[in-house]
């Protein structure tokens, strides 16, 4: 349908789009990559000069390689939580239940909730070790209560990113299911397909599409999680939930090394990159089903 | 996929169906009923439920503490500013992606994603920088360009699912109708467009008004939104379990209101028009 105009007009409605997103990536990025390489410290007075110490600080910084797998553990752990929850969970109000609309009303909920309010309900009103729910529960069964964020700081952190992200899957693997024609389902059970084989062949198949869509868009957020540790742990005990974002904060904000910051920042943009090629390899192809 | 069943079952399957509901949306519950509390109550061991000591103080308290009002002005036009800014130029974009489509546009698709995975944190100090530079840090406009550029990939990546799925015949007919391309979009494409813009709108409205990472660091107290309005409470009243929930609630409950009128047309947008 198009002529030679169109085209250019069409080209010309995606310019400004791509324009700032350009401008917004190149502009940041150059610039990061330009203090990764230089000496600026807000502390102290030498604040020239080139170096690639910045790097070798990183990748021989004790805590490093913990930050690392500890990103690649949030990541992991709030998608197969989710993944699985959200599939359980939108199979079940996917039933015919009294009252639909005001109970995915609740199970939306957490959706609304911004980071830092998030966080901090977790960290004061359930896991607090003296006023916490989890503690009176604890207590009221006769056991110590469990210092959550002392002692699985990184568990912890993973469960309430998480309860964030639950409906975001939830209602997206719901959706899928809807779509799936009971036909098929029935026809199947007729033919004696148990619960769990309709599940493996018939149910599960129809969601690839959903799943990888969930797996994509939650991973984009999921890298650069900050606030909840920021709000709970401050990375600790000690670096025991110290994520690469975290410690590129810490770097920045706490010892003030500018370079350093730069350096744990393009390292983070190259992991994210390698993350996303990863996925794109391994499930990219269900998303042109 | 509904299916035919027995009461009982029915039965069954809503028990199980509301306490799972119940429980992933206990902890907003729990906060809102203690922002409810006295503070003796909040902290009070075993919790207190129908028995606390009920009070309306906290409210008060926090309102008369805090620019209540100011904080919540800064995020409605931060959140609407950037969505509406946001869909000024996605709404081109996505129509010239949908209907002429060039070879690279799936390319083009997966790279606008991609900016969105570059870490917050990681470009943080050459943002803060930029931003002071160009008179913009702790400015309602700044904000708004940051939260914008940081939601359009997403907006368009939405509008562009739902564009596809109007038919292109219909265009075709308005062009031979003798429209043009901009009465087409306008005329044409736009109306029939509304319930996906719609979704987009709300899904990005929300998506901005719980950014808390941009929202803290580009700005100190003019421009702050309800964000860091939470985040500056928290700190010093850690342990004020009913006022930091008091406030807390008075941070979330616009958005949740919000979100749960507009309910359907957030399910939708929340997909992506990428699942049916």
């Amino acid at each position: 349908m198009s002529t030679q105009s169109t085209r250019f007009a069409a080209r010309l409605m995606v310019a400004p789009s791509v324009l700032v997103l350009l401008v917004w990536m190149i502009v940041p990025l150059g610039l990061t990559i330009w203090y990764s390489f230089r000496i600026f410290r807000l502390l102290s007075p030498e604040r020239t000069g080139w170096t690639y110490r910045n790097y070798t600080w990183f990748f021989n910084a004790p805590d490093f390689w913990l930050a690392l797998v500890n990103t690649l553990l949030l990541v992991g752990g709030v998608l197969i939580i989710t993944v699985i929850l959200g599939t359980l969970i939108a199979l079940l109000i996917d039933q015919p239940v009294h009252g639909q609309g005001a109970l995915r009303i609740l199970v939306i909920a957490p959706f609304f909730v911004m980071p830092p309010v998030a966080a901090s309900i977790w960290e004061n009103l359930f896991m607090h070790p003296q006023n916490g729910l989890f503690a009176a529960l604890s207590r009221g069964l006769g056991y110590e209560p469990i210092l959550f964020l002392e002692d699985y700081p990184m568990a912890s952190v993973i469960g309430i990113v998480s309860w964030e992200w639950l409906p975001f899957a939830t209602l997206i693997l719901l959706t899928a299911l809807q779509s799936l024609s009971s036909e098929q389902l029935e026809a199947a059970e007729m033919d004696g397909a148990g619960a769990l084989n309709r599940f493996r062949y018939i149910i599960l198949p129809h969601m690839t599409r959903a799943i990888t869509v969930v797996i994509l868009i939650q991973t984009i957020f999921l890298l650069g999680i900050f606030g909840e540790i920021f709000t709970t742990t401050q990375g600790g005990p000690g670096s025991a939930s110290t994520t690469l974002p975290y410690m590129i904060f810490k770097q920045a904000i706490v010892a003030k090394d500018i370079g350093r910051a730069a350096a744990g920042g393009i390292i983070a943009v190259i992991l994210a990159n390698l993350v996303a090629i990863v996925l794109m390899r391994g499930i990219g192809k269900n998303l042109d089903a | 996929m509904a299916r035919a069943t027995t009461p009982r079952r029915k039965a069954l399957t809503t028990l199980a169906a509301w306490t799972v509901a119940l429980i992933i949306f206990f902890p907003v519950l729990w906060m809102i009923l203690t922002s409810f509390k006295t503070e003796a109550s909040a902290v009070a061991m075993p919790p207190e439920f129908l028995g606390a000591s009920w009070t309306l103080e906290n409210y008060a308290e926090v309102w008369q503490r805090s620019d209540y009002p100011r904080f919540f002005w800064n995020s409605v036009v931060i959140s609407v500013g950037s969505t509406l800014l946001g869909l000024g130029l996605a709404i081109p974009a996505a129509w010239s992606m949908a209907f002429v489509p060039g070879r690279r546009t799936k390319d083009l698709l997966m790279w606008m994603l991609s900016t969105k995975m570059m870490p917050a944190v990681a470009v943080m100090i050459p943002i803060y920088l930029l931003f002071q530079w160009l008179g913009i840090y702790d400015s309602k406009i700044g904000l708004v360009i940051a939260l914008m550029l940081m939601n359009l990939p997403i907006i368009i990546w939405m509008l562009y699912t739902y564009f596809k799925e109007i038919p292109s015949e219909i265009l075709e007919a308005a062009r031979m109708d003798g429209a043009n391309l901009w009465n087409e979009v306008l005329y044409v494409l736009t109306p029939m467009a509304v319930p996906g813009i719609a979704s987009t709108l709300l899904l990005n409205v929300i998506l901005a008004w719980n950014e808390a990472f941009w929202t803290i660091t580009l700005t100190t107290t003019k421009a702050a939104p309800l964000s860091a309005f939470i985040a500056s409470f928290s700190a010093p009243q850690g342990l004020f379990y009913a006022k930091l929930s008091a406030a807390s609630t008075m941070a979330i409950l616009p958005i949740l209101i919000l979100g749960w009128f507009s309910q359907k047309q957030l399910v939708r947008g929340l997909t992506f028009g990428a699942v049916k």
